[in-house]
């Protein structure tokens, strides 16, 4: 099934699920986010991993042996009567990153937050979404006492792509995490008109879709 | 599998969660009769159901009363996503629950999807 439109014939009273993904290295404030936009108290869902680290959707063989999970924060936030948002936090470890194949798939894009002390933490989340053709934005999590630096400098360090949107905010304000969102969303459309993925973004910024997602805080 | 995990030595640590003992809840069912995905959306459907189920099964009823995601009801559960995933698979077999799958956003010229999230998320500020 290429495309799933059981969102028009699907009778009500479901809505529409979607999600974004928030993303970034150790410690880098990503159940704070999840946690601050999400209109229901912070959760989180577990997976099972087997002793080799993988995620399980069968039990086969654990019956008998303890096993351990990992665990992803979990947010909602419900949009309108027919769309409901939901956000996932991913594992911080590295280690636990097969688990965001699962996630990726469907989502409509992702936030990976970055911390100006340890930029270099988010490096692997920006790749993994970059090879994925998810869209993504980069949202500088400003700790106390870490050096200001402008979403500019923030770009280079990483050497992101110009199209991508570098955003500041705080994680633990809910309005942050929202305009975060609402530039991620705006990043999405405007790599619509050109087909699939974010790849043929930069050449689309003549197609008139203002890039206002790209301001400088 | 290309996950590469210490195996000289227990690998368990602070991150990574409690150890738990999934096989009880399940009924010694081993995996989902159905597909769920962590964003299928379940809701009771009031119909009485014939089957005995045990607490943690009327727990997962008790939290769908509206729709409600697989991922939510684990959380409330404080139980694995698989075998949430098993629990609601048994409500479902049972009539007990409807499911509906997620939306995969694999259209990326669905403008008109994008622009309702984007309302959506406007109204929060
Ligand atoms: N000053 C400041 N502190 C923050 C901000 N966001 C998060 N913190 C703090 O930073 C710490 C780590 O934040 P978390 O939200 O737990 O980070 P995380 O990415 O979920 O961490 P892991 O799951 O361990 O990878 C917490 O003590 C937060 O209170 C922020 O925007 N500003
Ligand atoms: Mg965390």
């Amino acid at each position: 099934m290429a495309y799933d439109d059981s969102s028009d014939s699907f009778p009500t009273p479901f809505p529409t699920a979607l999600k974004v993904l928030v993303a970034g290295g150790f410690g880098v404030g990503k159940t704070t986010f999840v946690g601050s936009v999400s209109e229901i108290a912070p959760l989180s869902t577990e997976e099972l991993l087997t002793q080799v680290g993988a995620e399980t959707d069968d039990l086969t063989g654990v019956e008998l042996k303890t096993s351990t999970t990992v665990a992803m924060d979990f947010g909602r936030i419900t949009l309108d009567e027919r769309h409901v948002l939901y956000l996932f936090g991913t594992p911080g470890q590295e280690r636990f990153w097969f688990m965001w194949d699962e996630l990726c798939r469907g989502a409509l894009g992702a936030i990976v937050l970055a911390d100006t002390r340890r930029l270099e933490n988010s490096f692997s989340a920006v790749d993994f979404f970059e090879q994925r053709g998810i869209g993504f934005v980069v949202a500088v999590n400003e700790f106390d006492g870490s050096f200001r630096y402008d979403p500019e400098e923030v770009r280079a360090a990483i050497d992101l792509r110009p199209d991508v949107p570098v955003v500041i905010c705080d994680a633990r304000i809910a309005s942050s995490g929202i305009q975060t969102l609402v530039t991620l969303v705006q990043h999405l459309l405007t790599a619509v008109p050109g087909g699939p993925g974010q790849d043929d973004a930069v050449v689309q910024r003549d197609d008139g879709v203002p890039l206002d997602g790209q301001v400088s805080l | 599998m290309s996950v590469t995990v210490p195996m000289d030595g227990p690998w368990l640590d602070e991150a990574a969660g409690r150890l738990i003992r999934p096989y009880t809840v399940s009924g010694g069912r081993t995996r989902p009769t159905a597909e769920l995905d962590l964003m299928s959306l379940v809701m009771a459907t009031g119909a009485a159901s014939q089957m005995y189920f045990g607490p943690e099964h009327s727990e997962a009823l008790g939290l769908c009363q509206g729709p409600t995601s697989v991922a939510e009801i684990a959380g409330h559960l404080r139980l694995p996503a698989v075998v949430t995933k098993i629990l609601l698979s048994d409500l479902m077999d049972s009539g007990a629950v409807t499911v509906r799958p997620p939306h995969n956003f694999d259209n990326p010229s669905d403008c008109s999807l994008l622009e309702a999230v984007l309302d959506g998320l406007r109204r929060q500020l």
